[in-house]
């Protein structure tokens, strides 16, 4: 039992890392823009398809910078020719411009590798076991990502706290305006921002995808997951976003890893068999079963009951 | 937002024999153009083809009711499809053989009363928010209810999704509904009703009170009406229209899949109802009828069809936010000033360089799809060529470079002529 509880809690630690990754990124183009970047977790696999390449002609870890700064790259150009132009039309006309924008990025990568996953390789110099709990190995390279994500959450707070660059992010999250006044080019700052964040983006995406699977699907399956995280950890609010990246994070590993069903719940009396007879479907699944729809759940209630999320300070 | 007024053409109330003409002629028109088409593209394909767009017609000017007419962005309308077409599906089934007095053609109704069930349920949570949250709430439900399908086995089907027999009903006046032609009969009757109900909506006082709602909530609150009020029953109404359509979607398919209330197909009724144009009630009826044209004959000619259908996708959101109804109405005043015919000599001007630069597009995309499955020989609009060899790519360059640069200039000058016939028109 305790060694199902450690490992949950590592992976769960990690996949919320990974999420707060993405989800950092989100929420300060959010709060900056007003922008909901849909096409985030398609840049996210835009990395990880671009790492895959990288790595594959040069190496893994040439790939870890060359690829989020192709990405950084390419999300400059977007925020620039693209948001920046239908920026005019308002918020809804943004919205599914990054929304098609999804749909293109996903096309693409289908159109040149395929639909099938990719055999993206674990670094040769990483490919060993770290340590070992319980009997079980657990590899280095998850170690590595962890690593690599809590930097960047340190970094990040640093940059955004201490210096003078995100003295201007934060102004200009709140007062685009007197930002502008007073000299600063918040356009450019925009266009940095969104570069930067989808670059962050990108690196969970080159650092998760030898450990997940790098396949074409891969951004439809976490898209919807990190607009979860944004929205319960309160729009805009990057300390609710690092809280709710780890809580999906747990709350998916550790029901992933869990057997429980309401028929071992309620074990096999007289009345239950009643029940199992009309709530088959309900009555059997497993919790295992039902962690894809967890998240979801969670967005549902959170928002019926608090609107504006965890840490949230303003209505969504 | 700056949106075209809503209808085309309101019927102008002028008393008078001719009113009547006037005010429904081109719904008699619609009735007759629906029923003479089976007769003019008779084949089994353009039979199945027009079924489809007859319920996508209908998906997409529900999804409008939304986007359009109250400005609720949702990404999850297919909830309210699905499910209007699985409840079809379950009470065909549970019919079926039977005596029981309900024919085929009533069927669209329990999608309907499904779909209204749902929009009143779902209406409730997602309606309390507008704009960004409101679209994150429809996008997390949607995804709620597509993973919840693949787990309630019993009642979606799991991965195979449930089929059904639309002929093992009772069979008033010897309707079988087997042969396509007189399912296409169905779904235009529903189509038609459908269309019809939807623009009356619109010119009613809650269909003007929704518009409210979408310019200006705050004001719509200060002459008392609650907007949230608003939102959900336009929601509520939205997803009964979206039942009737997966109904009609249930009967022409005989089969309902868990993939049909998905991501996906939520998707896919946004690119419609938008390329199309949301701001006039006809974009969405233009958007569906061509997006199901390209769906049917594109992915014939070419794999990456969808890449295409993307990139229009922004194309339009970037260039054209009213999309072709939007272009179509743009038009409008020149015909009132009577210069459409000198204007319209200018628009090959813009048009033709546009589809160089997409032939040079297309032609790029092509050649890297070939090489990335392997092979090199292909042919691109007939003419054989090799995907290795540079001058092909030479020439895709000069074509999407010269003709994107002679677009850029002939746009200029079509906008500026455009210009000035609209201002001479308004001198006149």
């Amino acid at each position: 039992m305790f060694e199902i509880v450690f490992i949950s809690t590592l992976n769960g630690i990690l996949y919320g890392m990974l999420l707060f990754l993405m989800a950092s990124g989100l929420t300060v183009i959010f709060s900056m823009m007003g922008v909901l970047n849909f096409a985030h977790a398609g840049f996210y696999m835009l990395g990880a398809f671009f790492g895959f390449e990288i790595s594959r002609r040069v190496g893994f870890w040439p790939g870890l910078v060359i690829a989020p700064l192709l990405v950084g790259l390419i999300g400059m150009a977007v925020e620039r020719y693209g948001l920046r132009r239908v920026h005019r039309h308002g918020h809804v006309a943004e919205l599914l411009f990054t929304f098609g924008l999804t749909y293109v990025i996903q096309q693409a990568v289908e159109m040149v590798w395929g639909k099938l996953p990719v055999d993206y390789e674990v670094p040769r110099s990483l490919d060993f076991p770290a340590f070992t709990v319980f009997g079980t190995e657990y590899p280095a390279f998850k170690m590595f990502e962890l690593l690599i994500s809590v930097a960047i959450f340190l970094v990040l707070l640093l940059v955004i706290k201490r210096t003078r660059i995100g003295l201007v992010v934060q102004a200009a999250l709140s007062h685009p305006g007197m930002v502008a006044m007073l000299g600063h080019n918040v356009d450019r700052v925009f266009m940095l921002v969104f570069g930067v964040g989808v670059a962050l983006a990108a690196v969970a995406g080159v650092i998760a995808g030898p450990a997940l699977v790098t396949q074409s699907n891969m951004a439809g399956l976490l898209g919807p997951i990190l607009f979860v995280v944004v929205v319960v950890g309160g729009l805009g609010s990057l300390g609710g976003a690092f809280i709710a990246s780890l809580l999906i994070g747990l709350l998916q590993t550790f029901a992933v890893a869990s057997n429980a069903s309401l028929a071992d719940l309620f074990g096999s009396s007289a009345s239950a068999g009643a029940l199992q007879t009309y709530l088959s479907d309900i009555w059997n699944v497993t919790v295992a079963q039902v962690a894809p729809i967890l998240p979801y759940l969670l967005l549902v209630l959170i928002l019926i009951f608090r609107p504006r999320g965890l840490m949230g300070t303003r209505e969504t | 937002m700056s949106r075209a007024s809503d209808a085309p053409a309101a019927p102008v109330p002028d008393a008078g024999r001719g009113s009547f003409l006037a005010a429904y002629g081109i719904w008699i028109a619609l009735a007759i153009v629906i029923a003479a088409l089976p007769h003019i593209f008779s084949s089994g394909l353009a039979l199945s083809m027009m079924s489809v767009m007859g319920t996508m017609i209908v998906f997409a000017l529900s999804y409008n009711m939304l986007l359009g007419q109250t400005g609720l962005l949702s990404f999850g309308h297919a909830v309210f499809f699905g499910l209007g077409g699985f409840f079809a599906v379950h009470l065909m089934n549970a019919l079926s053989g039977g005596e029981a007095p309900m024919p085929l053609i009533a069927f669209p109704l329990v999608g309907a009363l499904a779909g209204l069930v749902f929009g009143i349920v779902v209406g409730a949570v997602a309606t309390r928010r507008a704009g960004t949250a409101f679209a994150m709430i429809t996008l997390g439900i949607g995804e709620l209810v597509a993973s919840s399908a693949l787990i309630l086995r019993s009642f979606f089907g799991g991965e195979e999704g449930i089929s059904t027999d639309r002929t093992d009903l009772i069979q008033p006046f010897g309707l079988t509904f087997g042969p396509q032609i007189e399912v296409y009969y169905l779904i235009g009757a529903w189509c038609f009703v459908s269309m019809a109900a939807m623009y009356a909506l619109t010119r009613t006082p809650f269909g003007r009170i929704c518009n409210a709602v979408r310019e200006n909530p705050e004001r719509a609150r200060f002459i008392g009406y609650n907007t949230q009020t608003v939102r959900f029953i336009a929601f509520s109404l939205s997803g009964l229209f979206a039942g009737i359509a997966g109904a009609l979607a249930a009967i022409n398919f005989e089969i309902m899949n868990s993939a049909q209330l998905g991501a996906a197909e939520s998707g896919s009724v946004i690119l419609m109802t938008y390329i199309g144009g949301i701001g006039n009630f006809a974009g969405p009826v233009i958007g569906a009828i061509l997006v199901t044209y390209l769906q049917f004959t594109l992915s014939d000619i070419t794999d990456v069809w969808q890449l295409y259908f993307g990139l229009l996708f922004i194309a339009v959101v970037m260039f054209a936010p009213n999309g072709i109804a939007g272009l179509l109405t743009l038009q409008e005043p020149l015909i009132r000033a009577g210069n459409l015919g000198r204007v319209s000599l200018y628009y090959p001007l813009a048009v033709v360089p546009a589809l160089v630069a997409l032939a040079g597009f297309s032609l790029m995309v092509e050649m890297t799809y070939r090489l990335s499955v392997g092979g090199s020989e292909m042919s691109f609009l007939y003419v054989p060529l090799n995907a290795r060899a540079p001058l092909p790519w030479l020439a895709a360059i000069v074509l999407l470079g010269g003709g994107g640069w002679l677009f850029l200039r002939g746009a200029r000058k079509v906008g500026q002529v455009y210009g000035d016939a609209v201002q001479e028109g308004l001198r006149r």
